[in-house]
């Protein structure tokens, strides 16, 4: 390999990039674009969901009993209903995805049988948000259920003994806010490598191609490796611009918090850019035609490193043989890192792994690479 | 390289894309300096060979040398010894004429202290002095094809191999490409141009003849004329030139006849004479002006090689 020849190519691709309005679109606006729309889009939080009140009875109780409810930060109150009506209709007309009803004598038959029931009425149409609101429901209605009974005790002289209360203390570590922010904008920074680095490099050898310049340039004495990292070289530094750009609008923008050494996320993303930009040279060493490369550069990026990276779909709950699958998509690793990294800060030893899994990955694409390109029309 | 091997000798050179034969079994020796013209009509298999010859296809059987190299051996190093024009223009566009001549300076590792001497040189050939900030897409025909001619020989190659350089260039453009030709060649470059022009094959040394994949005949323009036609040539001109040339078909001495323009050529064997063809017309109730005997253009050797009947021996 000639470095002088490599840095020839490596000039000619920089300045051919400068001048061409869509790669330059894709180095540079698609991130800006994804990070927005991805960074802000997606949120698996569901927080101040719409409620309305129907308080039947309208007591001391049932007036804390709501505002149980609407003090919290996982309801909002959006209307007071008056009847059996109102509720139907504000269901139906989508007011309110949940609506709190309390029955006429609720205080009355808690205090003298000791029990009795709140009703939650919920708009299933959407049953992650229905189930994450009961769950919400069921948390305030339990902290109400153990205020109530120290009450009682207390008001009855009897001192709370340790039997029969057990109490769950949770702890949440890593993302101590349970912010889905945290986990997703991670993966949002390996979606758009991918998408951005297999795009970029789908278009440079078939332009050649479908320009008729490959011609000329295989009667040099240029070889296929010189080619190939002389052409990767400008769009691993933008790929690594990029990433920079995301990660830094991760830490900054969007606060996800940062614990893992600069270093290791570096070096991670350096390697999964290689396997992504490999990916996309492939393609174009392939198939002759810029728009057949950069389709199924798109198909094969955009659709497994949503879906089965584990970004947002959580592997875990998917079928075996989808889960198996995921094994083969390499920004599944580098999600899987990017996350360790950012809340964990995992060093590179806590992610031999995947780590090992992308270095093998890049090894494979970059050969596979390599001995695709031939220099001849044949 | 001892003594004088030639610049660029096949043998047996073939090309087969599936069932089609391309190129069928070509030989040919090129002299280091000499200026050989490939001709042929489309599809004849002149860009295959030259496509071989540089390294870019692979031949079906068959072996060649180019500068002394073997192509399926060494093809590196036969490509650092040649410049290539393909047949379509080939170099970016959206580079400058400076960006294109650095860029293909750099591929074919020219000293730095000589390459800024070659572009100037390249520039200056090219005609495009001032120009070298342009970029090249914004460029008339003319100036792309010496620009790529430029490109092509920054590195000083021995051989060049030139594919329809001309095509599609205006002819005082194409005049001034086959200047240039002719200057690398005093300068001992060794180049194979083909053309489909047949007035281009007159400026070359040899001329090889190119049909359905086989070299009919190589030689110099005068040898072509003198020897491969075999017999010798008459024009005339008649009103009713279509039915002319379909009783000409017939005539007793007549080894082929062939509409020119407005004029019919006819081949006569040797020992026929002229008057006796004019006689036959008249008999037929053909009138035609006298047959003259005319010095035969390539496209004479051409149309007279490629058809069906064998020449008689001749020489």
């Amino acid at each position: 390999m000639n470095l002088r020849r490599l840095l020839a190519i490596a000039y000619k691709e920089t300045l051919q990039i400068w001048r061409d309005p869509r790669s330059l679109a894709i180095a540079l606006l698609m991130p800006l674009m994804q990070m927005g729309l991805l960074g802000y889009g997606v949120s698996l939080d569901i927080k101040r969901v719409p409620l309305c009140v129907y308080d039947q009875e309208n007591s001391q109780l049932s007036r804390g009993v709501v505002n149980r409810f609407t003090s919290s930060d996982w309801f909002r109150q959006v209307a007071v209903l008056q009847t059996d009506r109102d509720l139907r209709a504000a269901m139906d007309h989508g007011d309110c995805i949940a609506a709190l009803v309390i029955p006429v004598n609720f205080s009355r038959t808690l205090y003298m049988t000791g029990q009795d029931s709140l009703q939650v009425v919920l708009d299933a149409t959407d049953t992650n948000t229905a189930n994450i609101a009961t769950g919400y429901a069921q948390g305030i209605v339990a902290q109400l259920d153990a205020d109530l009974n120290a009450n009682w005790q207390g008001a009855h002289g009897e001192t709370v003994r340790g039997v029969g209360t057990v109490d769950l203390a949770s702890r949440v570590w890593f993302n101590e806010g349970l912010d889905s922010r945290n986990f997703i904008v991670p993966g949002v920074v390996a979606i758009i490598l991918a998408l951005v680095g297999s795009q970029l490099t789908s278009l440079t050898v078939s332009r050649e191609w479908e320009r008729g310049t490959m011609e000329q340039l295989i009667s040099t004495p240029v070889t296929g490796l010189e080619l190939m990292f002389g052409k990767l070289t400008p769009y691993f530094v933008i790929g690594l611009l990029d990433a920079v750009f995301c990660l830094g609008t991760a830490a900054f923008w969007f606060h996800v918090p940062f614990r893992g050494s600069l270093f290791t996320l570096v070096l991670t993303t350096a390697l999964f850019a290689l396997v992504v930009l490999g990916i996309g040279y492939l393609l174009s060493v392939r198939i002759h035609s810029q728009l057949g490369a950069s389709q199924i550069a798109l198909m094969l990026t955009m659709l497994p490193t949503t879906m089965l990276s584990g970004y947002t779909f959580p592997l875990d709950q998917m079928p075996q043989a989808v889960q198996a699958i995921s094994w083969l998509v390499p920004a599944r690793y580098y999600v899987t890192i990017l996350r360790s990294v950012f809340l964990k800060g995992s060093s590179l030893w806590d992610m031999a792994v995947p780590v090992i899994a992308l270095l093998i990955y890049a090894a494979v694409i970059i050969r596979a690479a390599a001995r695709a390109f031939r220099k001849s029309l044949d | 390289m001892n003594g004088a091997p030639p610049a660029v000798q096949a043998r047996g050179l073939t090309k087969r894309f599936g069932a089609f034969v391309a190129v069928d079994a070509l030989d040919l020796d090129i002299a280091k300096g000499e200026v050989v013209g490939f001709i042929g009509p489309n599809g004849a298999g002149k860009s295959t060979t030259i496509r071989m010859l540089c390294g870019l296809l692979r031949p079906s059987a068959g072996t060649a040398t180019v500068a002394g190299y073997d192509i399926v051996r060494e093809p590196e190093t036969v490509r650092a010894h040649i410049g290539y024009m393909s047949q379509k223009f080939s170099l970016y566009g959206d580079l400058t004429v400076a960006e294109n001549l650095r860029f293909f300076g750099g591929l074919y590792r020219v000293p730095r202290a000589e390459l800024k001497e070659r572009m100037a040189f390249a520039v200056t050939m090219a005609g495009l002095t001032g120009r070298e900030d342009a970029l090249v897409r914004t460029l008339a025909g003319g100036w792309k094809q010496r620009l790529a001619l430029g490109c092509a020989i920054l590195h000083r190659p021995p051989v060049l191999f030139l594919d329809e350089p001309t095509s599609g260039v205006e002819p005082e453009a194409r005049r001034r490409f086959w200047d240039l030709i002719h200057s690398l060649a005093a300068d001992g470059v060794t180049i194979l141009v083909s053309t489909h022009y047949m007035d281009e094959a007159e400026y070359c040394n040899r001329i090889a003849l190119i049909a359905a994949g086989h070299l009919i005949a190589i030689g110099s323009p005068g040898e072509l004329k003198r020897r491969d036609l075999g017999g010798a040539l008459v024009e005339l001109e008649s009103p009713q030139p279509g039915a002319a040339l379909a009783a000409l078909h017939g005539a007793p001495g007549v080894v082929e006849a062939a509409i020119f323009g407005d004029r019919l050529h006819v081949l006569l064997a040797p020992g026929t004479d002229a008057a006796a063809l004019a006689r036959f017309l008249v008999a037929h109730g053909l009138t035609a002006t006298p047959p003259k005997p005319i010095i035969p253009s390539l496209e004479d050797v051409f149309v007279r090689l490629v058809s069906r009947k064998p020449a008689p021996e001749a020489a």
